[in-house]
């Protein structure tokens, strides 16, 4: 059982994060194989960012796959560079606050409307968008335990406690979000 | 042991570390930037020394001088910068002193990408610099293999009294994967590491021209230096007994991808797709690329074997040459190749085997 995944949008939006957050969880809470491979290039703030995840019961051959399960798009210029990646009967993980679900124009795939820069303003700070994104992802996938993910979103931030509430409650949102559209 | 999870370069700056390595000069470059920004944090914690040196030149003559004191010393670059160092690997090559050094390789020659690629076999394995040096070549195809080669590459190094360069390319450099870090040398391990070159390094001598330590990256003399090169050349000679290969699913195999590095866990993962589509094919991985595993290719059983197909982040293909040496013309040698940044897709490997395999 393998599952890809990649994660887009624009730099700043904690795209890097959410793919680390994933693959840091499931590196210290499982035995499975697992990747995380950011792209790199002339990136700066405000323009596009990507990283792949991948988590393996096999050996993984590339950190990134020429085909996706799974995609997540916090921004329209990463729907139109990588919904063409997803595989039919993926699932795209949406920000519908920023990209209209109408632009998808693919029928075969599965399609999850998260509205996060909302709910993150909302909560207060537009910054834990990516953490109630990761808590839709795994909320709907189950990929792996929700209680080992935030432990290490809890470990990561230990230095800034101050943090911890907001991003329980973001996490927590996206999960309830996210199990609530499990197929 | 615990995993730890770590991106490729900063796991090979800690496996260097852990290794007895107390000394590192480097120059910025994408993609291993990692590496010394993790030195530069790291070498203060266990009483060693970074700089970021002024230019490419500058950071390997550091090393070079710090590894003639006999400490352990590293530098890092990525392809146009590890051309700039050519001349100190040259020098501590003909000197004969232990450095390590990795290549986190880009696109292309000149600046090139700064993306992921396999461009610099032939830099790597042939010439590194002047004068026709070897050096032996480690490439690693995962985050935990980069780490395991790094920390054997110092033992490689002071046994040998040359230098040893990690291969490797920016998806093994920037990706992040479970590790399991070996054991952290001690102090008195690291002094006893120290006072075992004596003989040669500049650890404090008395002032007697006999007995003082000499660093020599030439001679004056003409029958001193074939001497020297004639030394050099038995070591190159012997190091056919540190081959390293994966001989991956041979057994059977019909059609043989070959292929090192980042390309290596691709076709790996092809080999296992396609035998799922019943498509017999292996894979035989160079771990070390120089010296180079010519006897893998021996023990093939060419009665069976339809074709060797070698896959390379690389245009033109490099390793090739070596491959085509090694099958001698016993079955045919195809390619499937990328370059300029672009990641080998497993597809594209799958699509080459079944091209071979309907051709013959």
């Amino acid at each position: 059982m393998e599952t890809n995944l990649c994660v887009a949008g624009f730099g700043g939006q904690g795209v890097m994060t959410l793919g680390k957050f994933l693959a840091d969880a499931t590196c210290h809470s499982t035995d499975k194989n697992v990747t995380f491979f950011p792209s790199y290039g002339a990136e700066q703030r405000g323009g596009t960012a990507n990283c792949f995840v991948v988590i393996s019961d096999e050996e993984i051959g590339a950190p990134l796959g020429d085909v996706m399960d799974d995609l997540i798009v916090m921004n329209g210029p990463s729907l139109s560079r990588f919904l063409k990646t997803l595989r039919p009967g993926g699932t795209l993980f949406l920000n519908s606050s920023i990209v209209d679900a109408r632009d998808v124009d693919r029928d075969d795939v599965t399609v999850v409307s998260a509205p996060v820069t909302e709910m993150a303003l909302e909560m207060g700070s537009a910054k834990v968008l990516n953490v109630i994104m990761l808590g839709v992802y795994v909320g709907r996938t189950q990929v792996i335990d929700p209680a080992v993910v935030w432990d290490t979103i809890q470990h990561k931030l230990s230095s800034k406690p101050k943090l911890l509430p907001l991003n329980k409650q973001a996490f927590e949102k996206g999960l309830e979000l996210g199990a609530a559209q499990r197929g | 042991m615990a995993r730890l999870f770590m991106k490729g370069c900063e796991a090979i700056a800690e496996a260097a570390v852990r290794a007895g390595c107390r000394f590192f000069a480097g120059y910025p470059i994408t993609p291993q930037n990692e590496i010394p920004e993790y030195f530069a944090r790291r070498m203060p914690e266990v009483g060693g020394t970074f700089v970021q040196g002024e230019s490419e030149v500058a950071s390997i003559s550091m090393v070079y001088g710090a590894a003639s004191a006999g400490t352990r010393s590293m530098t890092s670059s990525s392809s146009p910068g590890v051309a700039l160092k050519s001349e100190g690997i040259s020098y501590c090559a003909a000197a004969r002193i232990p450095i390590v050094y990795a290549n986190i390789s880009r696109g292309g020659p000149g600046v090139g990408s700064i993306q992921p690629a396999q461009q610099d076999y032939f830099q790597a394995t042939r010439a590194s610099g002047n004068g026709g040096f070897q050096m032996m070549v480690l490439a690693p195809s995962t985050v935990q293999e980069a780490v395991d080669l790094t920390y054997a590459a110092f033992d490689l190094a002071d046994r040998d009294r040359n230098p040893v360069l990690i291969l490797a390319d920016g998806v093994v450099g920037t990706m992040m994967e479970p590790v399991v870090l070996p054991e952290m040398k001690s102090p008195e391990e690291i002094a006893a590491i120290q006072a075992d070159k004596r003989s040669w390094a500049c650890v404090g001598h008395h002032l007697d021209y006999a007995n003082r330590a000499w660093i020599r990256p030439g001679q004056w003399s003409t029958a001193k230096m074939q001497q020297v090169n004639e030394e050099a050349a038995a070591l190159y000679a012997s190091w056919e007994k540190d081959v390293k290969v994966e001989e991956y699913r041979l057994d059977d195999a019909q059609v043989v991808l070959t292929a090192y590095g980042i390309s290596a866990r691709i076709c790996k993962s092809a080999v296992d797709r396609l035998r799922s589509q019943g498509v017999k094919a292996g894979l035989i991985r160079p771990i070390t690329v120089h010296p180079f595993p010519f006897a893998a290719y021996d023990r093939l059983d060419y009665g069976r074997v339809k074709a060797v197909v070698d896959v390379e982040m690389s245009i033109p293909a490099q390793m090739v040459d070596d491959v085509r040496a090694a099958v001698k013309d016993r079955c045919p040698v195809e390619t499937c190749l990328c370059s300029g940044g672009n990641i080998m897709s497993r597809d594209a490997v799958i699509g080459a085997v079944n091209a071979v395999m309907e051709g013959n």
